[in-house]
């Protein structure tokens, strides 16, 4: 019967091919575009380290004076001031922590020739690494130890190692490093989270940093910082001092497995408290533990151009498929003498409505492969233009079937309506107008 | 031309009638706010900093490791770049406007005042900044050579007792002073800091926060060094920006200690606007191609609908031909006809196009869609219907009076 139904359907489209190039194309239209801002919402949305995002952790307090407090005011970036970063690091509550910054550093080149470059950098402690699943080619990272003593060593990426050492084992190697000498002790595999969750202050998409080095040597070599930083008092001994009055760090904990995250606040509750006996605020503090998905989404890290493209290319959808409903019903009803006959003969309403509604999916299913076509090549435009997530704009399996289910539904939505009205058309009337 | 007739063969295809109508309605809305939101974009893209653009070219060198002497170095460069034939000025800044830098500090008008009372830009220049910016003083006074004094890191005095004089941007000036002269007041940011002078327009160098504060913006004289600065050039030919930048480029290579100078860090500040607006321009055009696609695709349905229409009816037109009725009056049924179902979408449409002006505005920083908008989509949307409607509407009168005398 389905043979019977294709074979008609063809019949159809050959009458009136105009007329079905362009419900096709409609279709077609209307998926590529929806899909093209689905895959960039959808890669711009996902998880960044599936499978640990729900336990690591971004701590946010507010440690202003009472004078300057304003419980109105909410700054969603606000980040640790560098006493509080580093109290909370050595009492080491969590399974796992780290403070951060980060910067850009000149790296001389160890080879003649070569000219000196600028490189991305993070400056943080030991933990970085196995909280953020950060793998390594070669060496190790450092430790807990090495940030202690202030150690002169860094991890530098695969990309580095390939320009410094031309991708030999640079481990073991002295580096030039704005002026200062470190030696290589790890180096990275290819290693790139998108978006950039643990630093929301520098680019949130792209590569990750080319050199990590320790927060204690950092900043006794005052390497350059960049990202924001909010100081909101006299800074004599620099912005970057332990008691300086500036929040510009990132502070991170993963707790464990089983634990849960009630637990740390307290934690932090009593930290804050402390504070208060310790005279230096008596306001709340606004404590804020949040997950990898809840800090991403507090930052509303998708842009909201891509939301906005998203909804137009939605309603865009909703245009082609009224469109389409439109000049199906036009032509199904049409054919309601042919309907007629057909019904005089003993088809059944159901057969009908079959029939009219393989038609509608071919040629949505029709539309729905040309506009995976036309997706394919929206996302090559996307990737073309000069955003920083544009890089990222590819189609995966999960895209790869919305495509066909979204064309189907949507087809079938399409179809339904004309076939129903197909169906209904009454036999008697049409014969007699013959 | 008797509505009556059209109105009950409508009424005969409700469904069909209500599927255009609707298409037709969304159309407009989304082209209605779609043309508003391009033309904010435009807006936005052109938006003046207050600078000299078109003269500028800037460029910025990186320190290997710690520079005692950068002082010394920063000073040699300017007089350096200076001599470089076709620059009229240089100076250096600490942030320039579409770069990635960006202080932001607070004002106030008391020197105990606990919360500021505006947050704004801060940019602090060297020598000659106001004439190489090609900055407007409207009021008030440039800053004095005697008043350029050198960067400290680690200030010595308190800044207490610093009164370095600032000038400040008129739209800062008037939020701090209304409808008085700023200049002479005494405002809070650093110390304690004299207004000097008002421009007409200084911007930040990047959206941060509310739009408002935009061009809130104070200037400062420092002479800073190199390491936390970028250089600025102001050349008398525009033609010649390039090859200034080339010039001063190997200039800084040839000069001072060694430091990472690169091409990379060098453009001229129309460069740097035409990146910094990428994105605004992308979505613009992206939303001028889903306008014209839109069209066409409702275009399309109207053609296909009023064709089917058109072969339908095609027994009742001959019967109104042999009855009398001229070429021009069956042709006249029909855009009539696309004219009532257009208007009826258009009407609808409007509704729609405020609901989502509406959740727009709640989700962005969007003004009301101005009314001027709704007739612009209205006009356009008649105008397409005409077209998409005349080739079916000439098939139809092209009907032979004959049809009506043979059986279907």
């Amino acid at each position: 019967m389905l043979a019977y139904y294709l074979n008609l359907a063809l019949r159809s489209f050959r009458r009136n091919k105009a007329l079905t190039a362009l419900m096709v194309l409609t279709i077609a239209l209307g998926i590529g575009a929806s899909m093209t801002t689905l895959t960039v919402f959808h890669v711009l949305s996902s998880d960044p380290i599936p499978g640990k995002s729900e336990r690591l952790f971004y701590v946010q307090m507010n440690a202003l004076p009472d004078s300057q407090y304003d419980p109105g005011d909410r700054d969603e970036l606000l980040q640790m001031t560098r006493l509080d970063a580093e109290s909370l690091l050595k009492q080491g509550h969590g399974k796992r922590q780290a403070m951060m910054s980060a910067g850009s550093v000149v790296i001389l080149p160890t080879a003649a020739g070569q000219s000196a470059f600028r490189v991305e950098s993070r400056y943080t402690t030991a933990d970085f690494f196995p909280m953020f699943d950060v793998p390594l080619k070669h060496g190790h990272a450092w430790s807990a130890r090495d940030d202690a003593d202030h150690a002169r060593v860094a991890v530098i990426s695969s990309k580095l190692n390939q320009q410094l050492f031309g991708g030999a084992d640079g481990t073991g190697r002295t580096i030039q490093v704005s002026g200062q000498s470190l030696q290589v002790i790890g180096v990275l595999n290819t290693w790139a989270v998108n978006p950039r969750f643990y630093d929301l202050t520098n680019d949130e998409f792209g590569n990750s940093e080319e050199i990590f080095v320790p927060f204690s040597t950092a900043m006794d070599l005052a390497f350059p910082l960049s990202g924001s930083m909010w100081c909101w008092g006299d800074t004599p001994e620099g912005k970057t001092a332990l008691s300086a009055p500036c929040a510009w760090l990132q502070y991170w904990t993963e707790l464990g497995a089983g634990s849960d995250a009630a637990d740390y606040r307290r934690y932090l509750d009593n930290y804050i408290a402390r504070q208060h006996d310790a005279g230096r605020f008596k306001h709340p503090g606004d404590l804020k533990l949040l997950n990898v998905m809840q800090w991403l989404d507090r930052n509303h890290v998708v842009p909201s151009d891509v939301r906005l493209q998203l909804w137009l290319a939605l309603g865009f959808l909703v245009i082609c498929l009224l469109n389409t409903i439109g000049l199906l019903l036009a032509k199904f009803l049409r054919r309601s003498s042919e309907i007629g006959v057909r019904r005089a003969l003993g088809a059944s309403r159901r057969t009908v409505f079959a029939q009219y509604l393989v038609e509608a999916g071919i040629v949505g299913l029709t539309g729905g492969s040309l506009g995976l076509g036309l997706a394919l090549l929206g996302l090559a435009i996307v990737r073309k233009q000069p955003a920083d997530y544009a890089p990222m704009a590819h189609m995966d399996l999960t895209m790869l079937l919305a495509t066909f289910g979204l064309a189907l539904l949507s087809s079938l939505l399409a179809g339904a309506l004309p076939a129903w009205q197909a169906m209904h058309v009454t036999p008697a009337i049409q014969l007699k107008s013959q | 031309m008797e509505l009556r007739p059209i109105l009950s063969t409508l009424r005969r295809h409700k469904i069909a009638t209500t599927l255009i109508v609707l298409e037709i309605a969304f159309s407009c809305a989304v082209v209605c706010n779609a043309l508003f939101l391009i033309g904010q974009r435009l807006e936005r893209i052109q938006r003046p900093t207050g600078l000299d653009e078109s003269h500028l070219v800037e460029l910025h060198v990186s320190g290997i490791g710690k520079d005692s002497d950068a002082l010394a170095v920063t000073r040699d460069d300017l007089s350096a770049l200076r001599a470089i034939p076709g620059v009229r000025a240089a100076s250096i800044i600490n942030q320039t406007v579409f770069g990635s830098n960006f202080g932001v500090s607070g004002i106030s008008l008391r020197p105990d005042q606990d919360k500021p009372t505006a947050t704004e830009t801060r940019y602090l220049g060297g020598t000659q900044v106001i004439e190489t910016l090609g900055l407007r003083v409207v009021s008030g006074r440039p800053f004095n050579a005697n008043e350029f004094t050198d960067f400290q890191t680690n200030p010595t005095s308190t800044p207490e007792s610093s009164s370095t004089p600032v000038i400040l941007s008129q739209a800062l000036a008037e939020r701090l002073f209304p409808g008085q002269n700023a200049v002479g007041k005494t405002l809070y940011i650093d110390g304690t800091n004299p207004v000097v002078g008002v421009v007409d327009r200084l911007v930040q160098p990047r959206d941060n926060g509310r739009s408002a504060q935009y061009d809130y913006a104070v200037l400062m004289p420092s002479n800073l060094p190199y390491s936390r600065g970028t250089y600025l050039l102001r050349v008398a030919d525009p033609a010649q920006r390039q090859a200034i930048l080339k010039t001063a480029l190997q200039t800084l290579r040839t000069h001072g200690p060694t430091r990472l100078v690169s091409s990379d860090d060098a453009r001229t500040l129309e460069q740097a606007r035409h990146s910094y607006y990428d994105d605004d321009r992308t979505m613009a055009w992206l939303l001028v191609t889903v306008c014209v696609v839109l069209l066409l695709v409702t275009a399309g349905g109207i053609v296909g609908l009023t064709s089917f229409w058109v072969q339908q009816r095609t027994r009742q037109i001959g019967i109104r031909r042999a009855l009398g009725a001229s070429k021009r009056q069956i042709l006249n049924y029909f855009q009539t006809e696309n004219l009532m179902l257009v208007s009826a979408g258009i009407a609808l449409g409007m509704l729609l196009a405020y609901a989502i002006n509406q959740l727009l505005m709640s989700k962005y920083e969007l003004p009301r869609l101005p009314l001027m908008y709704l007739p612009v989509g209205a006009v356009l949307l008649w105008a397409l219907g005409q077209v998409a409607v005349f080739w079916p509407a000439r098939k139809a009168a092209a009907v032979p009076p004959a049809i009506a005398t043979r059986s279907a």
